[in-house]
């Protein structure tokens, strides 16, 4: 196989460099497999808890690699049309209009109806063709010359039989259109599936895929990834930041913080331009960390604490 | 490589992980990819492919860090040995009368140098042999440990012993065997730990679901807890299906039309009449009285679990008096919710006919003809009117009403019980005792939509 990025893939701390180019910090199960992905083909389904970076890493890996990213975003009700492909029923009708006074010149001569329908049996594959194939996400990602990273986004919001037609694609990287054949990918695109664990998914999709659970950062990684994302930060105000947001978490809260949380707070900080947390702003900006009215409430109370214990265990950045 | 990997399976299935013939090749696949020189690159790499849950990536990390360390010493110590295996020690397990003369010997000359080394390369061989790693139960712990022993000579040592002349040889010879039997014992305890610890859940759990709830152990709650969450889970997966269905061949006019005014609405596309499959709303009735009080914390539990799996589900208990705790099973954490129900309403003695007056009174108008009303309780009102009107006026109002006994059906109208009046407003009267019963019974509700 000739690819030109089958040899950025080539070891694990390769991978983990290469995303770390393209704004990913990953930790080593992320690049792990990444890697594993590409040399074994198979899928990687990745859950946890929302706001972790699930649909960045697919983003991360498609601008590193050069490869355009298809992404399908699921929901209930999805369906093979609207996921795989469709036919173009609008050119065909208008091609058909078009083409009726063709039509009788090329039937003109045959003597009978039989005739006619046997003539007409010829041409009509013509209307269920290449050309009037409406590829949606997953074709198009099969027919990507190049390969591609396709995104299946948040899977368990599609319907069981969704998932079930997917096991095709996902095992093989082929799918079977009745009208023109097996369509098989020449290069076949790395699968990113996302689920938030809104329900069970199935064993059979869970087998064919490598499973990922990303759950939330650590200090140091987090830390990391506020620098990487917000550079505008200051070494000062990172660290405290995530020291604050690492205690938050500790807390029984309906929705914990989660990264995205911290970049997005980190950025209306360096808006700000808060040079260090201190607590009026903390109070003012908390709704940023926090999406629920009584999770700020419970939280409004114990910033003065919580910024103390922050300030104290502030890890250093390497 | 295979070898061990093969035996790592078997232990992570132990651990409870469901590992297919596809997923180990996988894994086996993965391996060859990654290289097994790096120990945590190895645990990344297997747990991606094997651990599917959350849950699973726990077990799975516990028992690669058990396998692994015990496969170290292991290691460690067969470099050491240049590998003298006692390759003619007795053959099969029950050989009574095995020569073994140079087993025996072999295994002497270790015990007499100490070599530890040796002797740990000699329980490995031998336990291979007796096929440790296929150890269920921990009632064979004895069995493999006998069987290891035999076949590394015990028998011929035990002659050699006997034969010695009294003195020192002897004496280091026997303090030699009984301290290869404990090791040996130990080595089989941690097999068993490693290669079983699934199969003996797996039994428990098997047997607790056919057990009568009134009769669990206090020691086995905890395990009775996890089964009834991922039993409540299981059934909320099954509610939360597509609840429509395409009545194939009914054309739906109005519909196919409208999808197709681009087409100047020649029908291209063609909309089915859909049918939908009623969401069944429950109301549940649970009698928490003393006399199923020991069933009671298990179908408050039950109760618990339902509650955060499915919405709009109202339940609630009654000994005497009759309790909405709704909110309280949505609202405390399960630790707190179910004493505090019993502390409201339970221990008391039943009065079934109160109960239902003061559902009639306040709570009736719940009931519409979607709702379908579980009762949960032994029928037994200590001689109070049962007000069985009340029960028929509630199956008029609602779809069904479903009444779950936790008595065998033989006892159902002795004594105070008034079953046999209640049964005949109910689409169902049935026998749960079991969590298997529960499940089944409330499956099929959920199912076709009661």
């Amino acid at each position: 196989m000739s690819i030109p990025w089958h040899g950025l893939l080539s070891s694990i701390e390769a991978t983990e460099a290469g995303l770390q180019s393209a704004g990913y910090i990953a930790n080593r199960p992320i690049s792990t497999a990444l890697y594993l992905a590409h040399h074994l083909r198979k899928p990687i389904l990745v859950e946890g808890p929302a706001g972790v970076g699930k649909t960045e890493l697919a983003k991360a890996a498609a601008a590193w690699l050069g490869l355009p990213l298809i992404r399908m975003q699921c929901y209930e009700g999805l369906d093979e049309s609207k996921a795989l492909y469709e036919w173009k029923y609008g050119k065909q009708l208008l091609y058909t209009q078009v083409l009726k006074d063709r039509l009788g010149s090329v039937l003109g001569e045959e003597p009978g109806l039989d005739a006619a329908m046997r003539r007409l049996h010829g041409v009509s594959d013509l209307f269920f063709s290449e050309e009037f194939l409406e590829p949606r996400p997953l074709l198009r990602a099969l027919r990507e010359p190049g390969g591609a990273v396709l995104l299946i986004d948040e899977v368990d919001k599609a319907d069981q039989e969704f998932e079930a037609f997917l096991l095709e694609l996902l095992s093989d990287y082929q799918v079977s259109i009745p009208e023109i054949g097996t369509v098989r990918a020449e290069v076949a695109p790395l699968v990113l599936l996302t689920s938030n664990s809104m329900r069970d998914l199935g064993d059979a999709l869970k087998r064919r895929c490598l499973h990922l659970h990303i759950g939330l950062p650590e200090a140091r990684l987090e830390a990391r990834i506020i620098a990487s994302r917000v550079p505008g930060a200051s070494e000062d105000l990172r660290r405290q930041l995530v020291a604050f947001v690492q205690q938050l978490r500790t807390l029984d809260l309906k929705k914990l913080p989660s990264v995205s949380e911290t970049i997005d707070w980190a950025r209306v900080l360096v808006l700000l331009h808060a040079p260090q947390l201190d607590h009026g702003m903390v109070r003012e900006t908390l709704n940023v960390l926090l999406k629920f009215e009584s999770d700020i409430e419970a939280v409004a109370p114990q910033v003065n604490d919580l910024l103390l214990k922050a300030r104290r265990e502030a890890v250093p950045v390497r | 490589m295979e070898g061990p990997l093969l035996d790592f399976f078997r232990a992570a299935r132990g651990a409870g992980l469901r590992i297919s013939p596809a997923e180990s090749i996988d894994a086996t696949r993965a391996v060859q990819v990654v290289g097994l020189a790096d120990r945590a690159r190895l645990k990344d790499t297997l747990s991606l492919v094997l651990a599917k849950t959350p849950e699973e990536k726990r077990a799975f990390a516990e028992v690669f860090d058990l396998f692994f360390r015990r496969g170290e010493f292991g290691g460690a110590q067969a470099d050491a040995v240049p590998g003298e295996p006692p390759a003619d020690a007795p053959q099969g397990g029950e050989g009574e009368g095995g020569e073994g003369e140079g087993g025996g010997g072999a295994l002497a000359r270790m015990l007499l140098a100490d070599d530890r080394a040796a002797l740990a390369a000699a329980v490995e061989q031998a336990a291979q042999e007796a096929g440790l790693s296929n150890i269920a139960l921990f009632t064979q712990v004895n069995l493999f440990a006998r069987r290891i022993l035999e076949r590394m000579g015990l028998q011929a040592l035990e002659r050699e012993i006997a034969a010695a002349p009294d003195g020192d040889r002897a004496d280091r010879l026997r303090l030699g065997r009984d301290r290869l039997r404990g090791q040996v014992r130990e080595f089989v305890e941690q097999a068993l730990l490693l290669y079983a610890r699934g199969e003996t859940e797996a039994f428990r759990e098997r047997l607790l679901q056919r057990t009568r709830l009134s009769a669990i152990d206090r020691r086995d709650h905890e395990r009775m807890r996890v089964l009834v969450r991922a039993m409540a889970r299981r059934l909320a997966t099954q509610y939360g299906r597509n609840r429509r269905r395409d009545r194939r061949g009914v054309l739906d006019v109005r519909r196919t039309l409208r999808r197709n005014m681009g087409w100047e609405g020649i029908p291209f596309h063609t909309v089915w009449k859909q049918e939908r499959i009623q969401k069944p709303k429950l109301v549940v009735l649970c009698d928490v009285s003393g006399s199923v009080a020991a069933i009671a914390q298990f179908l408050l539990l039950f109760l618990y679990s339902l509650n955060e799996a499915l919405s709009g589900l109202r339940s609630f208990a009654f000994s005497g008096n009759l309790v909405d705790v709704s909110d309280l099973l949505e609202h405390l954490p399960i630790e707190a919710a179910i004493p505090e129900v019993m502390a409201r309403a339970g221990f008391g003695s039943s009065n079934y006919g109160m109960a239902l007056a003061d559902f009639e009174r306040e709570h009736l108008r719940l009931l519409d003809s979607h709702t379908t009303v579980i009762v949960l309780g032994d029928g037994r009102g200590n001689r109070t009117d049962p007000r069985t009107d009340i029960l028929a006026r509630m199956a008029e109002r609602s779809k069904q009403i479903v009444w779950l006994n936790p008595e065998y059906r033989t006892l159902w109208g002795t004594g105070d019980s008034d079953m046999p009046r209640y049964a005949p407003h109910c689409r169902v009267a049935a026998v749960c005792n079991t969590l298997q019963h529960l499940e089944r019974v409330i499956g099929e509700l959920l199912r076709d939509g009661g």
